[in-house]
């Protein structure tokens, strides 16, 4: 392997779980559902993914474990604010510090044990392609999801039927329900999809990225894959783009320390913020292009009509 | 406001007549202490919990302790501390370096509970104490060692902010491995933060990949020492022994050793006889522990303890002259020992460090 290729992977491991938790995101904010509770969803991944692979011996159903742990705990976001019609911001933010509190307390028992690490997947024959091989096809399970969740959510919202209808919900939960489309129950699964990547997300941190458990090891990243997906204006591949140009410049300034440039490091480490937030601000210059990608009812609360 | 003073005066006369017997000491006492990051980082924070626990286990019925973690430095500290002081704790141990004007500042409203801040320097109020330990001393057997074992005679320094504690610590580091190979080089990444587990690993790649074979850490986490396991490369433990994390990979680990001194200033509140300090304890007072050397040929073993034993019995100091700064000055001359105040408000790199500090 050499340095180019390592200093990739290192960028493709500190994208990965951004990518991931903010792919989700979007999906629930193109519902209308704004859920500020991505943090937590992610630190309530990363301790049951830990917890689980250290109680069964495997990683991969840690992985599993972090994607349902995720999940449950979005169901509750869910309940308040769709079911019960709380405040979505409120909820959201309650989610991510009960999230904190509560991992500390589940992972208690869990700090200062090295833990599994999820084990790469070479798929067979791409995998041996010069260069790219080890860098695409060699990868952890949870990379190539991820990648596939790009595709996915990008194929589901504008070539089918039914994230038609998700995107119809976003811009007017009103007009949908008039028309029957089922608001709630869709943003019940919208949720959910953005409570399983979240926690997958958090996975990734604790079993492929730094295999341990440690209290509040998210580090404030559900709150970047929440901005990616505002300055991303709600496409998947924007969403794609900035997640791995906020990994390479976070990973590029680290080694032009590294190199002794002389450059003040408090500048090189808001560089990776400044960058991501100035290219995709000027790929959304167009202001048509993006109101017609925000979701009009973002946030806003749906109570239907008897 | 008058009331509130009123009312202060009149408490203070109750328990002045309530005690006579007792009138500078105390029955029972609450400790209070602040946490930069969460007590489950197996680091930094852990350590000193670890030392409220070791104090808790020892004083037993006579001391209470709370503790409030992840308290970010600045001005949220300031909310935390003056809660801790307003909900009756008698002393409030704030372990941090960014919460040194905070602390100042609360101190100063409540002149009778008793304020430790670790790692600072200003004592603006009597009842201001600054505690800190002589981790520099491990740091200078670090370098040591690295610069014997290391095949490639380049380490990784993961540092966190360009505090004097920090810059002591890279210093004494290349003394060290100076004192074993001159050419030795060093290579700094600053990650502007006391812990991101994510952060800390890339950090720790990318001294990897730019050529270093060994680490050492200023930051809280174990994540670098598992990078370095991964890659086959070594690494020194921060704060806590790590080796869990590396049993082919820890050489050795400096460890944070704070019960003994958490006993010694609550007992000092409950018998009354606290008084204002500046303590700076280091091997030689048990404050700095070296965690068992691993890992390396038993002649590499052999100079580290020797360094240890000349350390704790005085007869070696880090930073004794000649010293050159980085910029080719002379810092120190022959024989000279820098003084502690010095020490304290260190700003400069010495001559060997291959990064340039910023201000």
């Amino acid at each position: 392997m050499d340095m180019t290729q390592a200093i990739i992977l290192t960028i493709m491991t500190a994208a990965t779980p951004l990518l991931l938790a903010a792919i989700g995101e979007l999906v629930v904010e193109r519902s209308g559902v704004l859920n500020l509770g991505v943090e937590g969803m992610m630190v309530m991944g990363a301790v049951c993914a830990f917890a689980i692979a250290q109680l069964t011996g495997s990683a991969g159903l840690g992985a599993i474990g972090g994607l349902i742990a995720g999940m449950l705990f979005s169901l509750l976001f869910g309940f308040l604010t769709l079911t019960l019609v709380a405040n979505q911001v409120a909820t959201g933010l309650a989610l991510t510090i009960l999230g904190l509190g509560l991992s500390g307390m589940i992972g208690e028992s869990f700090i200062g044990l090295p833990g599994l690490k999820l084990a790469a997947v070479p798929i067979p024959l791409l995998s041996d392609i010069p260069f790219f091989g080890r860098l695409l096809f060699d990868q952890d399970p949870i990379f190539y999801t991820s990648i596939i969740a790009v595709i996915g959510v990008n194929w589901f919202l504008f070539k089918s039927r039914a994230g038609l209808r998700l995107r119809a919900i976003g811009d007017s939960h009103t007009s949908a329900h008039a028309l029957g489309v089922k608001v709630v129950r869709t943003r019940y699964l919208a949720v959910m999809f953005g409570g399983a990547c979240a926690g997958l997300a958090g996975a990734h941190l604790s079993i492929v990225y730094t295999p341990q458990w440690v209290e509040n090891m998210t580090a404030g990243r559900g709150w970047i894959a929440l901005a990616l997906v505002v300055f991303a204006s709600w496409r998947p591949t924007r969403v794609l783009a900035g997640a791995y140009l906020f990994g390479a410049v976070s990973i590029g300034q680290l080694h032009a320390q590294a190199l002794g440039l002389g450059i003040p490091s408090q500048l090189l480490s808001a560089l990776p913020y400044l960058a991501t937030i100035a290219v995709l601000v000027v790929i959304s210059l167009n202001r048509r292009m993006t109101l017609i990608n925000t979701p009009a009812s973002l946030g806003k609360s749906f109570v239907p009509e008897r | 406001m008058k009331k509130t003073l009123l009312l202060l005066a009149a408490a203070t006369a109750l328990a002045g007549i309530s005690a006579p017997a007792n009138a500078a000491g105390m029955d029972k006492v609450k400790a209070c202490f602040i946490y930069v990051g969460p007590v489950g980082d197996f680091g930094w924070s852990y350590q000193h919990d670890q030392g409220r626990l070791f104090a808790e286990e020892k004083l037993g019925d006579k001391l209470e302790t709370a503790y409030l973690e992840s308290v970010p430095e600045g001005a949220d500290a300031e909310r935390a501390i003056e809660r801790f002081a307003r909900s009756g704790c008698n002393i409030i141990f704030t372990t941090s370096f960014g919460y040194m004007d905070q602390t100042n500042k609360v101190a100063k409203d409540f002149p009778d509970v008793k304020f430790e801040h670790a790692t600072g320097y200003k004592r603006e109020h009597p009842n201001v104490t600054t505690y800190d330990s002589r981790f520099y001393q491990g740091r200078y057997i670090l370098g040591q060692i690295a610069a014997k074992v290391s095949k490639v005679g380049t380490a990784g320094y993961i540092a966190s902010f360009p505090i004097p504690e920090v810059i002591q610590g890279i210093n004494s580091f290349i003394l060290g491995a100076q004192s074993v190979d001159p050419d030795f080089k060093l290579k700094v990444i600053w990650s502007n933060t006391w812990f991101d587990p994510g952060k800390e690993a890339d950090a720790a790649k990318a001294l990897l990949d730019q050529g270093a074979d060994i680490l050492t850490q200023h930051t809280d986490s174990t994540a670098p020492m598992q990078v370095a396991a991964e890659r086959g490369a070594h690494a020194f433990g921060q704060a806590s022994d790590m080796y869990d994390f590396g049993k082919e990979t820890q050489l050795t680990a400096i460890v944070d050793d704070w019960g003994p001194y958490y006993v010694e200033r609550i007992s000092a509140v409950l018998d009354g006889t606290w008084e204002q300090s500046s303590t700076w304890g280091g091997m030689a007072e048990g404050h700095v522990v070296m965690a068992p050397y691993t890992n390396m040929p038993d002649d590499v073993k052999a100079m580290a303890e020797e360094t240890e034993a000349k350390i704790t019995s005085g007869e070696l100091h880090p930073f004794t002259g000649p010293i050159m700064k980085q910029d080719g000055t002379e810092w120190l001359a022959d024989g000279v020992v820098a003084e502690d105040g010095e020490l304290a408000g260190m700003n400069f790199y010495v001559k060997g460090v291959d990064d340039k500090l910023q201000q």
